[in-house]
C-alpha cells in the first residue's frame, strides 16, 4: 500500500472496455456520507473531461433513524462522452451501503446493471430494519449483477495501525466506495486527494486517503471486477470549465450583477431549504462589500430587502415556495413603491411544508398572481444550473433599469444539481453602472423615463429629492397620495404596461428542432434538459417535434402567439397540477395539453417520449 | 445616531421640516404635538435634512413620514423595524427613525420590533401608545387595559396587555424612555437624547385618541393631577414626586418598590429613597420602574434605561472591513476561477 509518495492514477492493469455513458447512483444511510461521495465523484469526473449532470436526493431529516428507508441519502450521476442534459431515468450502476439504500433504489436500477453492496451492513437485523421479510440478495442475483463487497471489514482493515475508534474508521468507508469507482471508470484522483488534505487533518486526512486508496487496489486486484471501464472525454465548446450547481450559480450571479452595475449587494434571507445554500455562498464574500442579514422571518427578509433597495442598494431576497408566499405582501409594496428588487423562489414541492428536499415547480402562477389586487412583476426562469449564473444578472437589470421587483424561478433539481459550467470571461457580461436620479428640476418621484415608464431611483441621502413613498395608490407624477378613480386607473394602467415593454428587450424565440410542425413542446425552467432530451429521441425517430423552452414567464415574449400558431399541437409538460398551460391557454386561446407529474422527482425521459407519442397519436 | 457629514448645510429650521401635505390627523390628535416637536428638534442636529428617513407601518400615527419634508417610506403593517434595518444596514450614514404605533409595532409587528430592539440597530423607534386602534376604527389594541369596553369587544378586554417599556427591556434595549405627547419639553429632550443614542433607542410616546380612547393618559396630562401620576426620572437624582404637601418618593428594594412618604424639607436620599441610574447594565432596576404603574405608583417618565453595546449596522460595517482587509477587495475573475477548473482545448 502506497504511503507518502504520489499516488498512481486510478488507472487498472486490467483491460479497460471503452463505453460511451453510465449512469451511477450512491445511495447508503444520511449518515453514510452519500452526498459528498456523490460530490467528490462529480468534481473527479468533470476533471476527466466528460459531459455530466447530477440529481443528489436527500431525506429532509438531518438524521433520521438508522438504517430506515426514510434516512436514505441518493447521489445520481450521469456522465457521457457526448451531451448530456438529465442525470438518467435509470441508474445502470447502484452502490448501496445497506438494506435500506438497495430496498429503496433497486427498482429504479436499469434491469442486468452492477449492483455493488457492503454485504456487511447486510444483517438480518438490519435487513428487518429496512422492512425485508425476506432476504433480497438471491432475487438480486438473478436479476442484476450483484458485486458483495465487505466494505466496512475492508475499510477497517485498511486502518488497523491507524489509532482510531471504531466509530472514526467506520466513517471512511464512503471513501472505499469513492475509491472503487474511481478505479472502475478511470478517475484522476489528484484533487480529491488535494481535498482530504485541506479538509482533514491527522489520522482522519491519513484515514480517509488510505481507505480512497484501498478502494481503488480492490479493484485493481479483486477478482469481481475483471475489466474497467473507460468514458472518454466530450467534445464540448472549448474553454476553461468547472462544475457548477444551481444554488451556487445563483450567488455568483448576484456578486456578478454588484461587481457589473458598481453597487454594493444587500441580502435578506431566511433560512430554508433548497435556498439556503444561497445564503450560505454570498455570506461567504463580505470582502465584494456583500451585507448578508439573516433576518428574523420571510417577512423580514424581504422587507429589509426593500429597505435597502430604497437605500439605493442591489437588493436580493431568496427563499423557497413557502417563504415566497410570505414574502408576498412586501413584495406587493415593491410594486407599489416600484423599487428595484430580486426575490428568488427555489421552488419545492407543496403545498405547506410539503416535501422540502423534493423538486416541483408549483409556484408559477402564486408568482403571477399571487398578491391582492393587480399586481404584475417580471418573472423569468433558468432552464439549467449554469443558466442560473445569468439569470441574476439578467434579473438585477431590469429591476434597475424598469424600477421594478423581478422574480427569479428556480427550483430544487437545479438547486443541488451539477453541471460543467464554462466560466464566462468577465468582457463578455453586460455591463450596466447604476446612476441614481440626482437632477433637483423637476423632480417628481413618479415622473417616468418615457420609454421604459421607469420611475426615477432618487435615494435618501440626495439634497434637494427629499420625497414619500408607501404603500398608498400614488398620484401619477408627483407621488401624493391620491385615492382619485381616474388616478387609480392611469397608475394601474402604468404598472402592467411598464411590465409589458421589458419584453421588447427579449431576443425572438427559436425552437429547437423545427419552426412549425406537428407538436411543439413547451417547457420552462429545471426541466430542460429532459425535454431537449426527450425532444430529440423522439426527432431522431422520426417524430415530427420541437421544443420550445421559456425562460421569461412574465411578460410572456411577444412572437410566443405566433409561434404556437405554427405547431398543429402544444404539449406542455410541468412538475405542477398544470400551471404555464392555463396561462397558455388563457392568452393564446390555444388547445394545449398538459403532461402533469408532481412526485417530487424531474421528468424521466423516457415519460416525456411516451408523452410525446401519445400527443402525436391522439 | 448618524456621522455627521461633512459640509453640514446652513442653519436648518423647523419650516424646513415640513412637508406640503396638508396633515389629515383628527382634531385634538396627540400626533400633532409630536410632528411638532420633531419639527422643532431635527435642526438642531446639524446634519442635512436628504440625510433623515422616517419610516413607517399601518396606523394613524404611521401617516407621520408624508408630513415630514425629509426622505420617508409608508411601509406595511407591522414591518417597518424590518425595513428601517435595511436601509439602516445599506446607509449607515442615514439617521432612520422608525414611528409606530401600538397595534402596529406590538400587534401584528411584536416579532421585528422585538428582533431590531436585541440587535441595537441604530434607529431611533417612537411607539405612538393610545391603547386603541385608531385607523380601523376602535377596537382594542394590545395595550388596551383590562376590561375595557370598545367594539370588537362589548363586553370588555379580556387579554392581559403588554407593556410596551417592559416589553423592549425584555427585547434588550439599550435606550428605553418615555414621554407624554403634549409635554413638549420632556419629549424634545427625550428626542435628542434618542439621536444621541448609538443603537437602538425605544420611546413610549403616550398619545391621546381623542376619538376613540380620550383622556387615556389624562391623569398624567392634567395640570392638576400629573405631579401626582407622573414620576419625571433625572439621571444621578432620587425618585421623587408629587404635589406640595404630598412629596412621596419611591425606594427599590431587591427590585420591589415601595412609596416613602416625605416631608417637603425632608432629604429624600437620606430617607431611603432610590437615586435613578439610567446606566445600570442590568436590566432589573429598568424593569423595577417599568412595574410601576397606577393606580399604586406614579408612571415614570423620561430616560429609563441609557446603556451602551455596539450597534448591529457598525459590526456588520466592521466585518466588511475586515473580510477586505484580510482578502482585498472582492475580485469576481478569483471567485469564478475558485476551486477545481479544466480546460477543453
Amino acid at each position: 500500500m502506497p504511503t507518502a509518495q504520489a499516488p498512481p492514477a486510478a488507472r487498472a492493469p486490467k483491460p479497460h472496455q471503452r463505453i460511451d455513458r453510465v449512469a451511477i447512483r450512491f445511495a447508503g444511510d444520511s449518515g453514510d456520507g452519500m452526498q459528498l461521495t456523490g460530490t467528490k465523484f462529480t468534481e473527479s469526473t468533470a476533471l476527466a473531461g466528460n459531459d455530466l449532470s447530477t440529481l443528489p436526493d436527500f431525506p429532509a431529516e438531518i438524521r433520521a433513524p438508522a438504517g430506515t428507508l426514510a434516512g436514505v441519502s441518493g447521489f445520481q450521476i450521469h456522465f457521457s462522452s457526448t451531451d448530456v442534459r438529465t442525470p438518467a431515468d435509470q441508474p445502470d450502476v447502484l452502490v448501496a451501503m445497506n438494506p435500506a439504500a438497495l430496498k429503496a433504489n433497486l427498482g429504479d436500477v436499469r434491469p442486468g446493471g452492477m449492483v455493488i453492496i457492503n454485504s456487511d451492513a447486510f444483517s438480518d437485523k438490519s435487513l428487518e430494519r429496512a422492512g425485508y421479510q425476506d432476504d433480497p440478495l438471491p432475487d438480486a442475483r438473478e436479476r442484476f449483477r450483484l458485486v458483495e463487497i465487505p466494505l466496512t471489514r475492508l475499510t477497517f482493515e485498511a486502518l488497523a495501525d491507524l489509532n482510531l475508534s471504531q466509530r472514526e474508521g467506520a466513517r471512511s468507508k464512503n471513501f472505499f466506495a469513492l475509491g472503487l469507482m474511481y478505479w472502475l471508470y478511470g478517475r484522476p484522483l489528484e484533487s480529491t486527494l488535494r481535498w482530504i488534505a485541506s479538509r482533514f487533518s491527522g489520522e482522519i486526512a491519513e484515514a480517509n486517503r488510505r481507505v480512497l486508496m484501498a478502494g481503488i487496489h480492490f479493484g485493481e486486484t479483486s477478482e469481481l471486477f475483471p475489466v474497467s471501464f473507460e468514458v472518454p472525454p466530450a467534445k464540448i465548446e472549448p474553454g476553461l470549465y468547472r462544475n457548477i450547481t444551481g444554488n451556487t450559480a445563483l450567488a455568483w450571479g448576484a456578486v456578478a450583477a454588484s461587481v457589473q452595475m458598481e453597487r454594493p449587494l444587500f441580502v435578506g434571507a431566511y433560512p430554508i431549504t433548497p435556498a439556503s445554500d444561497v445564503l450560505h455562498e454570498l455570506a461567504k464574500h463580505r470582502h465584494f462589500g456583500i451585507r448578508t442579514f439573516q433576518a428574523e422571518d420571510e417577512i423580514a427578509a424581504a422587507a429589509a430587502a426593500i429597505g435597502a433597495a430604497f437605500a439605493g442598494q442591489l437588493a436580493l431576497t431568496v427563499t423557497s415556495g413557502p417563504g415566497f408566499l410570505l414574502k408576498q405582501e412586501a413584495l406587493n409594496l415593491a410594486v407599489m413603491t416600484e423599487l428595484p428588487i430580486v426575490a428568488v423562489d427555489v421552488q419545492r414541492a407543496g403545498p405547506s411544508t410539503g416535501m422540502p428536499t423534493k423538486t416541483e415547480q408549483a409556484d408559477l402562477l402564486m408568482t403571477i398572481h399571487g398578491r391582492s389586487s393587480d399586481s404584475p412583476v417580471p418573472v423569468l426562469a433558468p432552464a439549467t444550473p449554469g443558466e442560473c449564473f445569468s439569470v441574476m444578472i439578467e434579473a438585477f437589470r431590469i429591476a434597475v433599469k424598469y424600477m421594478t421587483p423581478v422574480v427569479v424561478l428556480s427550483d430544487g433539481y437545479l438547486a443541488n444539481s451539477a453541471e460543467p459550467w464554462k466560466i464566462p470571461a468577465l468582457e463578455t457580461l453586460p455591463r450596466t453602472p447604476v446612476v441614481y436620479h440626482s437632477e433637483r428640476e423637476d423632480f417628481s418621484p413618479y415622473r417616468r423615463v418615457p420609454d421604459t415608464l421607469a420611475r426615477p431611483w432618487a435615494i435618501p441621502g440626495t439634497p434637494g429629492l427629499e420625497h414619500r413613498i408607501g404603500g398608498i395608490e400614488k398620484q401619477d407624477v408627483s407621488g401624493n397620495v391620491s385615492y382619485l378613480p381616474a388616478n387609480h386607473q392611469r397608475m394601474t394602467d402604468l404598472r402592467h404596461e411598464k411590465v409589458e415593454r421589458i419584453a421588447a428587450e427579449f431576443p425572438p424565440l427559436e425552437p429547437r428542432g423545427a419552426g412549425s410542425g406537428r407538436l411543439l413542446v413547451v417547457g420552462w425552467g429545471g426541466t430542460h434538459g429532459a425535454i431537449a432530451t426527450a425532444v430529440d429521441e423522439a426527432r431522431a425517430a422520426g417524430r415530427e417535434v420541437a421544443h420550445l423552452h421559456l425562460r421569461q414567464l412574465n411578460p410572456l415574449p411577444r412572437d410566443l402567439g405566433a409561434v404556437l400558431a405554427r405547431f398543429e399541437r402544444v404539449l406542455v409538460p410541468e412538475l405542477n397540477a398544470g400551471q404555464l398551460v392555463r396561462i397558455l391557454r388563457d392568452r393564446y386561446l390555444v388547445p394545449a395539453q398538459s403532461y402533469s407529474k408532481v412526485q417530487g422527482q424531474p421528468f424521466h425521459v423516457s415519460e416525456l417520449r411516451a408523452a410525446i407519442d401519445r400527443a402525436l397519436e391522439a | 445616531m448618524a456621522e455627521p457629514v461633512a459640509g453640514a448645510p446652513a442653519a436648518l429650521t423647523r419650516k424646513d421640516f415640513e412637508s406640503d401635505q396638508e396633515v389629515r390627523w383628527c382634531p385634538g390628535c396627540g400626533d400633532y404635538s409630536v410632528l411638532a416637536n420633531i419639527q422643532r428638534v431635527l435642526p438642531e442636529f446639524g446634519i442635512p435634512r436628504e440625510n433623515f428617513v422616517f419610516v413607517s407601518g399601518i396606523g394613524c400615527s404611521s401617516r407621520f413620514p408624508y408630513y415630514m419634508n425629509t426622505y420617508g417610506f409608508h411601509t406595511i403593517h407591522g414591518r417597518a423595524p424590518a425595513f428601517a434595518t435595511g436601509i439602516k444596514l445599506a446607509r449607515p450614514e442615514l439617521s432612520v427613525w422608525v414611528v409606530t404605533g401600538d397595534g402596529d409595532g406590538l400587534s401584528i409587528g411584536g416579532n421585528h420590533l422585538l428582533h431590531a430592539i436585541r440587535r441595537n440597530v441604530d434607529l431611533q423607534i417612537m411607539l405612538f401608545n393610545n391603547r386603541i386602534y385608531g385607523l380601523t376604527k376602535g377596537q382594542f389594541s394590545p395595550t388596551s387595559r383590562l376590561g375595557m369596553k370598545n367594539k370588537s369587544i362589548p363586553m370588555g378586554v379580556i387579554d392581559h396587555p403588554v407593556d410596551p417599556i417592559g416589553f423592549a427591556l425584555g427585547a434588550g434595549a439599550t435606550f428605553v424612555a418615555r414621554v407624554i405627547d403634549v409635554d413638549a419639553v420632556g419629549l424634545q429632550e427625550v428626542l435628542r437624547r434618542a439621536y444621541a443614542h448609538r443603537g437602538t433607542a425605544f420611546i413610549e410616546i403616550l398619545q391621546n385618541c381623542p376619538v376613540f380612547n380620550d383622556g387615556e393618559w389624562q391623569a398624567l396630562e392634567d395640570r392638576r393631577t400629573r405631579a401626582d401620576a407622573g414620576l419625571p426620572l433625572e439621571h444621578g437624582k432620587p425618585l421623587v414626586f408629587g404635589a406640595k404637601g404630598r412629596r412621596r418618593g419611591i425606594r427599590i428594594e431587591h427590585g420591589v418598590p415601595h412609596v416613602v412618604e416625605l416631608a417637603d424639607d425632608a432629604d429624600p436620599v437620606a430617607a431611603g429613597v432610590t437615586v435613578h441610574d439610567e446606566r445600570v447594565e442590568r436590566p432589573a432596576y429598568a424593569f423595577s420602574l417599568a412595574s410601576l404603574t397606577p393606580p399604586d405608583f406614579p408612571t415614570p417618565t423620561g430616560v429609563l434605561r441609557a446603556v451602551e453595546r455596539p450597534s448591529y449596522d457598525r459590526l456588520l460595517e466592521e466585518q466588511v472591513a475586515t473580510a477586505r482587509q484580510q482578502r482585498g477587495p472582492g475580485d469576481l475573475r478569483a471567485l469564478l476561477h475558485s476551486g477545481d477548473t479544466w480546460t477543453v482545448e
